[in-house]
């Protein structure tokens, strides 16, 4: 299929591309790496009127550490990710993340900030973004906000963004010592949408969670920050209490049917992967054996 | 706004002018303006990956830009790839190996083996694999392609070595 | 490499020194498609051609109430908008049966539908315009009302009594009805130590071809004369179809295939909508082109499988077979397909369960059915994925029932290398087959006796690893006996003219075509290597109804094995004539002179006496200076067609190696293998390549593949986000082998070698997968195996 017709602009700076979005509202589509908007535009299930092209605007790009935050540009491509030392050395969550998003070719164009915007509940960056108590910083009409990556994602596909508002960045707290990261998700090809995910963020003391963060992914509407995981810090976990948390997180979990997988399914995976998070982030295989009673 | 824009850009180093419409993607504008038929259109949602292309050195499906996007860019396809004979090892490994069968997929396939040897001159099997994964090939089963690709690595290093 | 190779007669044509037969040489012509410089119809362009898009029903099945077209019409772009209809008026509606398969009934078909639609994806109207994106534009702006039927989706309660009849005047919704009894079923289960029963399920699948299907159809009123460009496996069945739904003559309609993005059967058939191409040109006087997007492609290309299959199999404590027998369901959408009909499948399953082996009990009961889904019909290795799964899934049950081991069941069972010419209880012909030597050799390949020493030690650690064996046959080389006996206009033989030109070069002529396998390769290695040319002298045309011999085209493993053998005896000709001429210019005798190395040699010490293009010069251009009364030919064609067997069975096993994450469901391919005997090979990289191809489409079958309706009758997954295919991550390494057993049939000695991946992989990897969780006691014979299914399957969920 082709395209529906639309207008074109290439924003020339922030501000410029805020004042169109001002302009046109609901029937302009900001473009960024494209990666997820142009297939929907190509199958004609979106029509934007005017496509606003904020791909050239240098000032959203790039990874800057300031003392002890990392900020990322929204522009920042999944390439520029895998790539950045310092991504390595201040959130490697992300690194391990981003392998499993989709193919290069894909990742050459793809950005930070489309992903999140987007806001597909199955894709990776939203739950690191849980996992790493990350803030969105967005602009609108009415100056800038910062907003708790945990009060960002409102559902399928929807945010906290208006549709006058841009995401320019997001600013992540720089992994402390101590830090441990697992990423693991079920996807039935190399770069396929997940059918579970998990991005956790711990840190460790000794034998024990000083800070356990579990974002989960396709397992409901929105990314997942795991209530559950709440009862495995500042304690020396067992066996028994591991099973404690995974039937928790069975509770607290609400997701969804579909081609791939029944909530059942899902529920059992994200046990899976609790099991073997916390077994690999405490390095206790033991914990691991008897995943799925 | 509909209307056609102008875009200036580098085709295979050859300079280009052309009116496009907005919705037109850079497949369809390599296609069916320039001609260019050696980039290939499987699915336009950007999953098959047999519309791959560079775009300023790196490899992009070219289904999911717009023409418009590339105003000011540098493009190559697989005919300026073989024109100047920077894959010529790589076409010669899959031709030994019969590492095609109906071509199709063969063009963007290159361009993304092309862009693997060039991030990795050793690259494993399975990191072969990995990077090719994106790119759709129904006939061969791909361990013909995995093998070329690991030929024309290996040939490349030796020469260099 | 073994050999039994049954006809040794001294030295062939085959064997001739410097022969190509049975090298690996690379493809002929390959840079084009290298340097993407081929021209496939997607990259076609006439001058003043139109494209189309079409509008399809959103519905599986509904009334057309009323079509309003006048805003479309009037919109940028736009040419027309026809519906089905105006289109009639140029084009007659088909129906889609075979007289052989006695019984078979359907409903007449438009080129675009007319007053009702049958399936969600069905045209309703043709936008053509200047562009396909004003084409699009326009289809948003065709009014159609739809008065919505009842679907008919369920091919399990298609035939109860209180199911919708989805074409009225055939009654019910059974399209085709197969019943075959051999031996004495009832007595040989009453006798048997064990009977195990399963139902066997398969999903929907498609081809998913990377190029679409697409089609320029070129009318000159002029000329009067239609020039149809399209990726078709077949030819000359395009041009008698086009000729005679649109009323003209064979002679004035020719197509022309350049190359193709990838065929596999999903471009064999005709479709509606490609008629509707060939019609709107006519109609319009202009080209048209059709190019299918990709959703189109998953909502109209024909699907396949979709069966549920019970089976039941008796044994001995001994391991003997006792009995099969089978129950075999299938929904094949609303229309069996024009011209080749979507019976075959079910009737391939029939004749192909047990084929491998010698017992000869055997019930079956196969029944097609229609539904308001999408067209099913032949996609590669028609049948033979179901066949092989349900009886290479039937004796594992039986082996794990009596605790034997699987190679140890087959070993006893498949009929003896020495036991040909035989037949199946089904009614097939088995010439000669190899099912122990290929057993014996993929058992060394794979070292069997390791793997299950690796099996067992892993198993103790928590890692579930399977191993799964498959023999199968495979149907190659079809006779008329396949679509000519029962009323179809499909070649079953092939011609190939050789001809040598003013240089001494060979044109060769052929009626077979060209996707991908290699046509044009075999075709110039036999004329070469019978010839004494070398092959870059060999040019090969094919894909051309102007051009080329008449003949059926390259589906059903025919190519190598019938086009092949007519390359074969058509180069002898010009071989003889060539000598005969060279033996009057040099004063021998033609026994006194041989080709080689593209010049006429003496026999008895290899001295060149002649190059060709000297002899090529003195025929064209100097005939004066030959004898009197000597007319030399240096042109020859013929044609061949089996006739003996109705088809050259081949027969191979697979063996797949798997890992299961037994918390997650996933399934690791870690290797596979295959040892197949398709007859004399020509090129073994050709042959290998083929069957890791088919290997890999069945690997997706059994893994990831289907299409998915909801109970509307909606396809659900129409695009490749969703609809998954194998891709190079997931995928093993395959090892192919080799038994050498020539059919007699032809001088060649060669079967097909296309589906034979196809045919059993899936079989292979099922029984990995349950041979990897008998810990589990945890059985499946059900695919794709999804993580969901194999999760459900062991209680985990």
């Amino acid at each position: 299929m082709k395209a529906s017709a639309f207008a074109y602009a290439r924003a020339t700076s922030v501000a410029n591309a805020l004042e169109l979005l001002v302009l046109h509202g609901e029937k302009a589509r900001v473009l960024s790496g494209g990666q997820s908007l142009i297939p929907a535009i190509n199958l004609r299930l979106v029509a934007p009127e005017l496509i606003v092209d904020i791909s050239d605007l240098k000032e959203l790009r790039g990874i800057a550490v300031k003392g002890e935050t990392l900020v990322i540009g929204a522009l920042t491509r999944h390439a520029d990710l895998l790539k950045s030392s310092d991504i390595v050395k201040c959130a490697p969550l992300l690194k391990a993340a981003v392998a499993h998003v989709a193919h290069p070719a894909i990742r050459n164009r793809g950005t930070i900030g489309g992903s999140l915007a987007q806001a597909d509940p199955a894709s990776e960056l939203p739950a690191c973004m849980l996992a790493l108590g990350a803030t969105i910083v967005v602009r609108g009409p009415g100056g800038e906000r910062r907003i708790a990556a945990e009060d960002f994602f409102t559902g399928i596909y929807e945010t906290k963004l208006a549709p006058q508002d841009l995401l320019v960045a997001l600013e992540l707290p720089v992994a402390r010592k101590g830090s441990a990261h697992f990423f693991q998700e079920f996807a039935r090809r190399h770069g396929d949408y997940a059918i579970v995910g998990l991005a956790a963020q711990a840190l460790l003391q000794g034998d024990r969670f000083a800070d356990l963060r579990l974002g989960y992914f396709a397992v409901g509407d929105k990314p997942v920050l795991a209530k559950a995981a709440g009862r495995l810090t500042g304690v020396a976990v067992t066996p028994a209490l591991l099973a404690e948390v995974s039937d928790a997180l069975s509770d607290e979990l609400d997701p969804q049917q579909d081609q791939q997988a029944t909530p059942a399914m899902r529920r059992h995976l994200a046990k899976v992967l609790l099991r073997r998070s916390v077994a690999t982030l405490l390095n206790r295989p033991d914990l691991q054996a008897g995943a799925t009673a | 706004m509909t209307a056609q824009v102008s875009i200036t850009l580098m085709v295979n180093g050859e300079r280009v002018e052309a009116q496009v419409l907005p919705r037109l993607n850079l497949a369809d504008f390599l296609r069916e303006q320039l001609k260019l038929t050696g980039t290939h259109v499987g699915c336009e949602h950007g999953v098959c990956g047999a519309c791959t292309v560079r775009v300023g050195g790196e490899i992009v499906r070219s289904c999911l830009m717009l023409a418009v996007q590339v105003d000011g860019a540098e493009v190559e396809t697989i005919e300026g790839l073989s024109d100047s004979g920077e894959i010529a090892d790589l076409q010669d490994a899959f031709r030994d190996r019969n590492a095609l069968q109906c071509g199709f997929c063969t063009p963007a396939m290159l361009m993304a083996a092309q862009d693997l040897l060039q991030q990795n001159p050793a690259p494993a099997r399975e990191e072969i694999r990995e990077h090719l994964s994106g790119n759709y090939c129904r006939c061969t089963g791909y361990q013909a392609i995995i093998d070329a690709v690991e030929n024309a690595a290996r040939a490349r290093v030796g020469r260099t070595a | 490499m073994s050999s039994i190779r049954s006809n040794p007669e001294t030295l062939s044509v085959l064997d001739r020194p410097n022969s190509y037969i049975g090298k690996t040489v690379p493809r002929p012509n390959l840079d084009r498609l290298l340097q993407g410089r081929g021209t496939y119809v997607s990259d076609m362009e006439l001058p003043r051609m139109a494209h189309v898009a079409f509008l399809r029903s959103p519905h599986a099945h509904a009334e057309i109430v009323s079509i309003d077209a006048s805003a479309a019409k009037q919109m940028a772009g736009v040419i027309a908008v026809v519906t089905g209809k105006e289109l009639s008026a140029v084009i007659t509606p088909w129906v889609g049966v075979l007289s052989h398969l006695k019984g078979l009934k359907s409903a007449p078909q438009s080129a675009i539908a007319i007053d009702r639609v049958c399936w969600q994806g069905e045209a309703v109207a043709a936008i053509v315009a200047t562009s396909r994106a004003a084409a699009e534009d326009a289809a948003e702006h065709v009014a159609v009302e739809y008065r919505e039927i009842e679907a008919v989706t369920d091919m399990r309660t298609a035939l109860d009594p209180a199911t919708p009849v989805i074409h009225a005047s055939l009654g019910d919704n059974l399209a085709w009805e197969r019943v075959h009894d051999a031996g004495a079923v009832d007595e040989a289960f009453a006798g048997s130590d064990a009977v195990v029963e399963a139902e066997f399920i398969f999903g929907r699948h498609t081809g998913v071809t990377l190029e679409p299907r697409s089609v320029v159809a070129d009318w000159n009123a002029a000329e009067a004369r239609l020039t149809i460009y399209q990726g078709t496996q077949a030819p000359h069945m395009v041009q008698n179809i086009a000729a005679l739904h649109l009323g003209l003559k064979e002679s004035q309609v020719r197509v022309v295939c350049k190359d193709v993005g990838g065929s596999f059967g999903i471009k064999v058939h005709i479709y509606a909508d490609e008629m509707a191409i060939y019609a709107l040109s006519k109609l319009l006087r202009r080209p048209i082109k059709f190019v299918a997007d990709r959703v189109e492609s998953f909502n109209t290309d024909i699907h396949a499988r979709d069966h549920r299959c019970k089976g039941k199999i008796g044994v001995k404590r001994d391991g003997s077979i006792t009995a099969f027998e089978i129950d075999d369901l299938t929904g094949i959408g609303p229309y069996s397909m024009y011209p080749r009909t979507s019976a075959i499948e079910a009737n391939q399953v029939v004749n192909l369960v047990g084929g491998p082996y010698t017992n000869k009990n055997y019930r079956a009961r196969a029944r097609v059915v229609y539904q308001n889904k999408n067209v099913m019909c032949q996609y590669r290795a028609v049948g033979h994925p179901i066949a092989c799964s349900v009886t290479e899934g039937l004796v594992d049950l039986a082996a794990m029932k009596i605790g034997m081991d699987p190679v140890e069941i087959r070993r006893r069972n498949l009929i003896a290398d020495d036991a040909y010419p035989c037949g199946s209880p089904s009614g097939l012909r088995f010439e000669q087959l190899s099912h122990h030597a290929s057993l014996a050799k993929i058992v060394e390949m794979m070292d069997y006796q390791a793997l299950r020493t690796e099996q067992a030690a892993l198993r103790k650690k928590g890692v579930h690893r399977g191993i799964g064996i498959a023999s199968f046959i495979e149907v190659t080389n079809p006779s008329a006996a396949f679509y000519g006996v029962g009323g179809a206009r499909i070649s079953s033989q092939d011609g190939v003219a050789v001809r040598l030109d003013a240089q001494g070069s060979v044109i060769c002529q052929t009626s077979i075509t060209e996707q991908g396998q290699g046509s044009e390769s075999l075709t110039a290695q036999i004329v070469g290597s019978v010839l004494g040319v070398s092959m870059d002298r060999v040019r090969v045309i094919l894909g051309d109804t102007d051009m080329t011999p008449y003949g059926g085209g390259t589906w059903a493993s025919r190519g190598a094995g019938i086009g092949g053998e007519a390359a074969l005896q058509a180069t002898k000709i010009l071989r003889k004539n060539i000598l005969d001429v060279a033996a009057v210019i040099l004063q021998s005798t033609p026994a006194e002179l041989d080709i080689a190395g593209n010049a006429v040699v003496n026999v008895g010490d290899g001295a060149p006496r002649i190059e060709l293009n000297e002899l090529a010069r003195i025929v064209y251009f100097r005939p004066d200076t030959l004898p009197p009364g000597i007319q030399p030919e240096l042109m020859a064609t013929k044609h061949f067609v089996p006739r003996e067997y109705p088809f050259a069975f081949t027969n191979g096993v697979q063996a797949a190696w798997v890992e299961v994450d037994t918390d997650s469901g996933f399934v690791k391919l870690l290797k596979h293998w295959v040892v197949e005997d398709c007859g004399t090979i020509i090129n073994p990289q050709l042959v290998d390549e083929q069957i890791r191809g088919g290997v890999v489409q069945g690997l997706g079958a059994a893994l990831f593949e289907k299409c998915i309706y909801d109970e509307r009758g909606q396809l659900t997954n129409a695009n490749m986000a969703d609809y998954l295919v194998p891709m190079s991550g997931e995928m093993p390494d395959i090892d192919v082998g080799h038994v050498v057993s020539p059919t007699r049939e032809s001088e060649l000695g060669a079967k097909g070698a296309g589906e034979a991946g196809t045919a059993g992989a899936a079989a292979a990897v099922t029984n990995a997968v349950n041979d990897a969780l008998s810990p589990f006691g945890t059985i499946i014979t059900e695919i794709p195996l999804t993580p969901q299914v194999i999760l459900t399957a062991m209680g985990r969920i």
